[in-house]
């Protein structure tokens, strides 16, 4: 219980640090500890199967793919531009609104604390593969379209346009 | 003979459909033909009528079914008894003279099977309103003719101050017939119906004084006030001048102006039973005579002369009504009916002579020139202002006598009028026929006496003026009445209650006798004034007058008051109306709507501001208002 | 693995909830306030990851495997996205040679 406290806190504190840093380097490296913590919340809900691949995906490559397009542009902190104050409030505002709707409609929700037989055993990665293969075999396959769609769009949207350049 | 009762709204209305529909195709010969035909033949069945009617009790043609709805059933029916009888001869006879006299009056105008056509509508309505068995198809023939006096008097209406005219008589008819109206839903309330076969008998139980039946006679004389030029109503009659004089004649001499006092005459019993309207009505009748006849001592136009002669000698009828004299008030439309139409069509004859001149300060010593006209006119003159044995001495004096029983105060003052009548009628005589030109040469030149379609009508108009007395000669001058004995039966409700003529004949004697020397007086004076002295009338409007007579010719500056407290206030109203409600009220809403979508539109284009930031942020607040809203729903 | 499991008895689903709805919260404050367009990009992979997390606990706490195969195709779809979202900001720098989204304010009126 208190592990899980624990965790939930460096999270939160994390995720703020993530918004509120100047230098964007530190803002992924932040971000890089609260998917850490990520992990963490799913090995305590026994989601072995998504916690490796939290690690291995987000961390290791799109956080990576974040630093490489940051080193890219060489930005360092003077460069940052920052908003007025005024719309800082007001932001900050908003997402607390927000935050207090979802709260408040979760209160009124009166959802049920847990259910009655927990089944510890789906995190498992030969359990989830069953299902995955079985159950949800067609978006499977989809979504291997989808990461060679995306493939294809990043690729051709980074390339330099030749035409333009000759004129 | 009865059966073809329809026949006789139904030829006037044939000969309106072809003058008006043919009235640019065929030629003046025909219309004319076609629309005097048409009134005769009408004239020759209310005259076999008259020959042939002889119950005591009226007769109802029924027609078809009209309204019937809930408890009330109004049929149109017409009803024959001999009161509608008489009515219709004059309407028809006095109508076919004056279509006769129209084809040569109206012989240049350009708009002639126009004038026609309206002439034979307006009999048309006429003769509905006498015939019909109710007081609705009394009513539909009220506002037709109403209608055609509009068309009628301003039938010149290029001429602003004619149409202007012609606007004035319609609403001030309009006010008459609201009062006469609510009269009409009032009987309905009461009696359940509005056919008079059905009311006077009820009536007949109700006792005297009764309040709703003051309350429905009230607001039928109310009616009576605005369609017969009765004070407060009557402002309307002068100006009505500006039509054509066979207009004049027809319309505001002899039959549209009677409308009341036939309407009057009809509900006797009504009236009888409400003592305090039958006071009004007197008072109201005799102001009327007097005003008119004072105000028509000092006027200077021909036709403006007779116009007030007219409402001072309506003024006497409806004094004639108010003390119970229905059969002196009637005797005296028959007999006003004969001496101003021939009045009238005479002084259409000097004007037509005169180049359309009206000025009676500028004509003088025309009985050479236009002798038939003259002669014709001098016998109209003697009868209006009562001199025996002309037929205007019979009605006058049989009014008088009623008066004089009723009240002395009354009859001093009517004999006061019947000497400026004959004071002022005289005073025209004077100065149109007597003395000397006073003229342009121009109009000198062309003076003529009339044709003969202008003529005839005159000299019938004339002999009946004379021998038109003979059918009233009272008892006590050796006569048998036999117009009041042919009338017995329409007035026999009002007859049981109202006393008879009580006088002895001595009194009688004596009465007439004061009148008609106060007349021949009168006339005395006149001609001392006009002739032996040579007084002319001022020439200018500007030479100055004495007080009486500036309020005799300024006409008691009746028409100042009606302006200052009816026409200005309605005018500040409709300023009102137009300036605050319409401009800024109406216009303000509906123009407000478009300009207020062009602001929103502005407003509301601000928001698309480009800034990614600010579009994130939007759609932020419209998730979280979305959230709010379901959660508010649960 | 029992110990694991004696977690999911103990802490009440309203506290991953709450969880949830935090980070979220913090990821939409992100995209708010800040003007790099790589950080808001980032903010929005915290939202995301908040779902996930949202998800996977309801999973485990219904015994329903289909939570976590989303929170798999989720990831699938975060990746994808990523890749293509960086390739687009790569070209607007080439561009404009700036990432403040401010500049990009030209679909007004």
């Amino acid at each position: 219980m208190s592990l899980f406290y624990f965790v939930a806190f460096l999270t939160i504190l994390f995720s703020l640090l993530v918004i509120f840093t100047k230098n964007p380097v530190y803002s992924v490296l932040y971000l890089i500890a609260t998917f850490f913590t990520f992990t963490i919340h799913y090995i305590l809900l026994n989601a072995q199967f998504l916690a490796v691949v939290n690690f291995i995906v987000y961390m290791g490559a799109i956080m990576v793919l974040f630093l490489f397009v940051l080193m890219l542009m060489n930005l360092n902190k003077e460069t940052e531009p920052v908003k007025s104050n005024l719309i800082k409030i007001i932001g900050v505002i908003a997402g607390g609104t927000l935050l207090v709707t979802l709260i408040g409609s979760i209160h009124a929700l009166q959802t049920t604390a847990a259910s009655a037989t927990p089944n510890s055993e789906i995190g498992l990665v030969a359990n989830l593969g069953k299902v995955l293969f079985s159950e949800f075999l067609l978006p499977f396959e989809l979504s291997s379209l989808l990461l060679l769609s995306a493939m294809v769009g990043a690729v051709l949207l980074a390339k330099k346009d030749k035409r333009t350049q000759n004129g | 003979m009865i059966d073809l009762v329809w026949l006789i709204p139904l030829f006037p209305f044939i000969g309106f459909l072809i003058c008006g529909l043919g009235r640019n195709i065929l030629p003046k010969a025909v219309i004319g033909t076609i629309a005097s035909l048409a009134v005769i033949a009408s004239f020759v069945i209310s005259l076999g009528l008259f020959f042939q009617f002889d119950s005591a009790t009226p007769v109802i043609i029924h027609l078809f079914d009209w309204i019937k709805v809930g408890g009330i059933d109004i049929p149109f029916s017409f009803q024959i008894d001999q009161l509608s009888i008489l009515m219709l001869l004059i309407i028809t006879g006095i109508g076919s003279l004056i279509h006769i006299y129209s084809t040569g009056y109206m012989s240049h105008d350009a708009g002639f099977g126009k004038f026609f056509s309206y002439l034979n509508l307006f009999i048309f309505f006429m003769l509905l309103l006498v015939l019909g068995s109710n007081y609705v198809i009394m009513f539909i023939g009220w506002e037709g003719v109403g209608l055609c006096s509009y068309l009628l008097i301003g039938f010149w209406f290029t001429n602003g101050a004619y149409a202007d005219a012609a606007k004035k008589a319609f609403i001030m008819n309009r006010i008459g017939d609201l009062g006469f109206l609510i009269g009409v839903f009032v009987i309905i309330s009461t009696f359940g119906s509005t056919s008079f076969s059905e009311i006077f008998p009820k009536a007949q139980s109700m006792i005297s004084g009764d309040a709703t039946l003051t309350l429905i006679t009230i607001l039928l004389f109310i009616g009576a006030t605005g369609k017969s030029a009765q004070l407060p109503l009557f402002t309307w009659l002068p100006d009505a001048m500006a039509g054509p004089t066979p207009v004049s004649a027809l319309i505001h001499a002899a039959t549209m102006v009677t409308a009341g006092i036939y309407m009057i005459a009809r509900s006797n019993i009504l009236f009888t039973l409400s003592p305090v309207t039958m006071s009004i009505i007197a008072v109201i009748g005799l102001a009327t005579a007097i005003i008119a006849a004072i105000i028509a001592i000092t006027q200077t136009d021909i036709k403006k002369v007779l116009a007030y002669s007219t409402v001072s000698q309506l003024g006497y009828m409806f004094l004639g009504l108010g003390v119970g004299a229905y059969t002196g008030a009637f005797f005296h439309v028959l007999t006003h009916a004969f001496f101003k139409a021939l009045l009238f069509l005479g002084a259409g004859s000097v004007i037509h002579a005169m180049s359309n001149e009206q000025d009676m300060r500028k004509m003088g010593g025309l009985k050479k020139k236009l002798p038939i006209t003259f002669i014709t006119m001098l016998m109209g003159t003697l009868a209006i202002s009562g001199l025996p044995p002309f037929s205007g001495f019979f009605s006058k004096d049989e009014i008088l006598a009623h008066v004089y029983e009723h009240n002395k105060i009354l009859w001093m003052i009517g004999v006061l009028g019947a000497m400026l009548t004959a004071f002022y009628m005289f005073r025209m005589m004077f100065l149109t026929f007597w003395g000397n030109f006073r003229g342009s040469e121009n109009q000198k030149s062309h003076l003529h006496e009339s044709p003969i379609s202008m003529t005839i009508p005159l000299i019938v108009l004339a002999i009946l003026s004379v021998v038109g007395g003979f059918i009233g000669v009272p008892e006590v001058l050796g006569g048998s009445h036999w117009l009041a004995g042919y009338l017995a039966p329409v007035f026999e409700g009002s007859g049981t209650r109202m006393s008879e003529l009580s006088l002895n004949h001595s009194t009688e004697y004596v009465l007439m006798a004061v009148s008609v020397g106060g007349v021949v007086i009168a006339i005395i004076y006149a001609y001392i004034k006009y002739i032996k002295n040579n007084h002319v009338l001022p020439v200018m409007d500007s030479e100055p007058r004495s007080a009486l007579a500036k309020i005799s010719y300024n006409k008691f500056y009746f028409d100042e008051f009606y302006t200052a407290i009816v026409q200005k206030p309605l005018d500040v109203l409709s300023g009102f109306f137009y300036k605050i409600i319409e401009k800024s009220g109406i216009d303000g809403l509906v123009n407000g709507l478009g300009k207020g979508s062009i602001e929103a539109s502005n407003g509301l284009r601000l928001l698309q501001t480009g800034n990614v930031g600010f579009y994130i942020f939007a759609m932020v607040i419209g998730v979280v208002v979305i959230l709010i809203y379901s959660f508010l729903k649960f | 693995m029992d110990n694991i499991s004696a977690t999911i008895q103990v802490v009440p689903l309203n506290h991953y909830i709450l969880l949830s709805a935090i980070i979220f919260t913090i990821g939409v404050v992100g995209v708010l306030i800040r003007r790099n367009a790589i950080i808001i990009f980032m903010s929005i992979e915290l939202m995301l990851n908040a779902v996930n997390l949202l998800l996977a606990a309801f999973s485990a706490y219904s015994g329903d495997a289909s939570g976590q195969v989303f929170v798999f195709f989720i990831m699938a779809l975060a990746a994808a996205e990523v890749a293509i979202g960086l390739a687009i900001i790569v070209m607007v720098y080439r561009n404009t040679s700036s990432i403040d989204i401010n500049i990009l304010n030209r679909l007004k009126w």
